[in-house]
């Protein structure tokens, strides 16, 4: 609790005990009956005691509202609550009733208030956890000391020390040193990465166990965990139709609601009066005062922007940042989720998935030439031989590498001519090759002094979660998946085949993607949305057209970042599904609360009008009401186990 | 220019009308406030001075909102 919190608590106990001191002194002293010299001295004393409490717990209510009556804002709750609890205790000194009602409908609404104020706080507290990746300082090496430098005016290139405990201040290259890194501010991830030499690392993970010496690749504003911070504190950028619909609702709303208890106050009793009968301008007056209780607009203007602020908090807990409630809104109708193929689905990284040998040549003897013959390239495919070999390699071995362009590589090993390639070199030399492979992905054939020795598949992997992730989108209710990509057909479907996604376009240019989810957003009807899912890399167009763009992965890529309304901090598919989850938790919360104010607020409404509902039915009404909301929107934050 | 300043403010409802405020203000292009990070985004219009701006932005919140802060 903080300052402003604990003094409103201190105000409510006091007020307490007075009022529950006053009512004992009730029983033994007859104030009603202290009459002196026909002055009713009993009355006054009893007035002035419950003025004591009333003013405890409202004098700053009584104060905003007069504020806010000199700064022409006039029909906002203070008022509300000034008029109804000051018009209560006019009553009953006039009346001669009891001023308990006015004290507890004042000492309920500052409970309701302080509550909320709790419960913001709480929340708020979840989210600020998340923004704790901002890092102080940066430790520079300077003759052998470490001296801690403000992380702003750290270069690109320059050396950092991260020791154990410490957050990495800026992205960078690990030069030396290894240990395990917490990025669970970041991706909501638990397990710790295993970071060592030559890994990129970004900002915002904590050093766990050992000392790493960092060669930073950005500035600190580029670096990010500034860009995650940022994008956090822009998120209420873009406020969503529910939000919109509150404010300006209760911008009509409180001004109806005081000139109708104005009118209930003096219509009728003027009718009655009129036509010959009791005006009963007391009990009217309190009618209007019980109306004007019940139909405060807090539980709606307080619990709907809370429950989007707890929804918005809850996914960032997840490592799902979304960038306004707008988004939060579309994400809960999603019909369609648009996926390009390569790095969302997949892991866009090329992996030997297969070795066929063939001619008396073991497996690993075929992948050790294919990888020694391509030692020198850096191509993707090379890259991913060498992994697969997975040894040093040992260079005397091999000589006169020659590339052929657009065909592959001929070189010789251990004095031995090995080609390596594709069907193109293997046709050059004369070589009978198997053509029609079952398998898909790029083939690298391979022939050692000019014999055909097998082949080796190397394709793109599918991620892991990624089959898991498609069928918990469609057991969500997504009528489509769609996956774009512009890879070949065959290995298109392939994947799709695998995931089970229901519709898949193939090689498509950039533009044509973007031309593909315009089509998907003219066929779906009206209340559905169109969510595309990529990694950030080509596709900010695409993630800019469709209702709703996730970037996932997108740690490290800026432009992921921008274009999107969604970031995915980790590229896990499944927390699509997550997301669309939260977002519909929050959506239901929205109208849960909003159907349950506004009835609860009708039915007592009425009843207040007839007469029936009587002012503690109006304190339920409103401090009551709200603070189940509050409870309700606070809901919203808890999605560990969507 | 854009500039970010710290803010306090007791709830969802009253940062919206906060950030009305701010907007209606002279010489504000647009403001955002963001009641989570209770940090307020104020876009300045070409050449204005924004120290002088966010006085009269202050005023103009505490005029809605009796109970909120800037920290200019």
């Amino acid at each position: 609790m903080n300052r402003k919190q604990k003094k409103a608590l201190r105000n409510i106990i006091a007020a307490i005990i007075m009022l529950v001191i006053i009512k004992i002194s009730e029983r033994f002293i007859a104030y009603e009956e202290l009459i002196n010299n026909g002055f009713p001295t009993g009355r006054v004393i009893l007035f002035i005691l419950y003025m004591i409490p009333y003013l405890t717990v409202g004098y700053d209510i009584l104060k905003k509202a007069l504020k806010g009556i000199r700064n022409r804002q006039v029909f906002d709750e203070n008022f509300l609550m000034a008029v109804a609890t000051l018009g209560a205790i006019a009553v009953a000194l006039i009346y001669n009733g009891d001023y308990t009602e006015a004290v507890a409908v004042m000492l309920f609404y500052q409970i309701g208030e302080l509550f909320q104020s709790i419960a913001v706080g709480k929340s708020r507290k979840n989210i600020s956890d998340l923004m704790d990746i901002r890092p102080d300082y940066a430790n520079i090496e300077k003759d052998g000391t470490l001296i801690q430098t403000d992380p702003d005016e750290v270069s690109i290139g320059s050396i950092i020390v991260v020791r154990p405990g410490e957050k990495i201040p800026i992205d960078g290259v690990v030069i030396e040193g290894c240990s395990s890194l917490n990025t669970a501010a970041l991706t909501g991830e638990s397990v710790p990465l295993d970071v060592s030499e030559t890994d990129n690392v970004i900002s915002g993970c904590v050093n766990i166990s050992g000392v790493l010496k960092i060669q930073t690749t950005k500035e600190f504003g580029e670096s990010t965990a500034s860009k995650v911070l940022d994008l956090v504190e822009n998120a209420a950028s873009r406020k969503s139709k529910s939000e919109n619909f509150i404010s300006k609702f209760a911008k009509y709303y409180t001004p109806v609601v005081c000139y109708s208890a104005l009118a209930l106050a003096i219509l009728p009793p003027l009718i009655l009066m009129i036509s010959g009968r009791d005006a009963n301008f007391g009990q009217w007056i309190y009618r209007a005062l019980t109306f004007l209780v019940i139909s405060c607009p807090c539980a709606l203007v307080i619990s709907i922007p809370l429950s989007f602020f707890a929804g918005l908090g809850g996914a960032s807990e997840a490592g799902i940042l979304i960038k306004g409630s707008n988004y939060l809104e579309a994400l809960a109708s999603t019909g369609y989720v648009v996926f390009d193929k390569t790095g969302t689905l997949t892991k866009g990284v090329f992996e030997v998935c297969d070795i066929h040998p063939e001619n008396d040549i073991s497996k690993d003897e075929l992948i050790e030439y294919a990888a020694m013959a391509e030692m020198d390239s850096n191509h993707p495919i090379s890259i991913s031989l060498k992994k697969a070999y997975g040894k040093d390699i040992d260079r005397s071995r091999v000589s006169d590498i020659e590339e052929i362009s657009g065909h592959g590589i001929s070189a010789l090993v251990d004095k031995k001519k090995v080609l390596a390639g594709n069907i193109k070199l293997m046709r050059k030399y004369g070589l009978n090759v198997p053509e029609d492979l079952k398998e898909t992905g790029t083939v690298v054939y391979v022939a050692v002094e000019d014999r055909y020795a097998g082949y080796i598949i190397i394709s793109d992997v599918v991620k892991e979660g990624a089959k898991e992730a498609i069928s918990l989108l469609h057991s969500d209710g997504v009528t489509g998946t769609v996956m774009l990509t512009g890879d070949a057909d065959r290995v298109a479907k392939n994947v799709a085949t695998e995931l089970g996604i229901k519709e898949v376009y193939s090689e498509l240019l950039p533009a044509d993607k973007v031309t593909k989810v315009e089509e998907i957003l003219s066929k779906k009807n009206a209340a559905q949305k169109v969510a595309f899912v990529g990694d950030g890399i080509n596709d900010a167009p695409v993630l800019s057209r469709a209702d709703i763009g996730i970037a996932m992965g997108a740690l490290g890529s800026d432009a992921a970042i921008e274009a999107a309304d969604i970031v995915l901090m980790d590229d896990d598919p499944k927390k699509i599904s997550k997301a669309i989850r939260i977002a519909r938790k929050c959506m239901r919360i929205v109208y849960e609360n909003t159907i349950f104010a506004i009835g609860v607020k009708v039915l007592c409404l009425i009843l207040g009008a007839i007469g029936i509902a009587n002012m503690w039915v109006a304190i339920f009404a409103d401090v009551g009401v709200m603070v189940i909301a509050v409870i309700n929107a606070i809901r919203a934050l808890f999605v560990k186990k969507l | 220019m854009k500039k970010k300043y710290d803010i306090e403010v007791d709830c969802a409802n009253c940062a919206n009308k906060m950030e009305e405020a701010a907007k209606k203000t002279n010489g504000v292009k647009d403001a955002i406030v963001n009641f989570m990070a209770l940090k307020m985004e104020v876009e300045f219009e070409e050449g204005a001075d924004h120290k002088s701006i966010m006085k009269e932005v202050l005023a103009n919140c505490k005029k809605v909102e009796d109970d909120c802060e800037i920290y200019i």
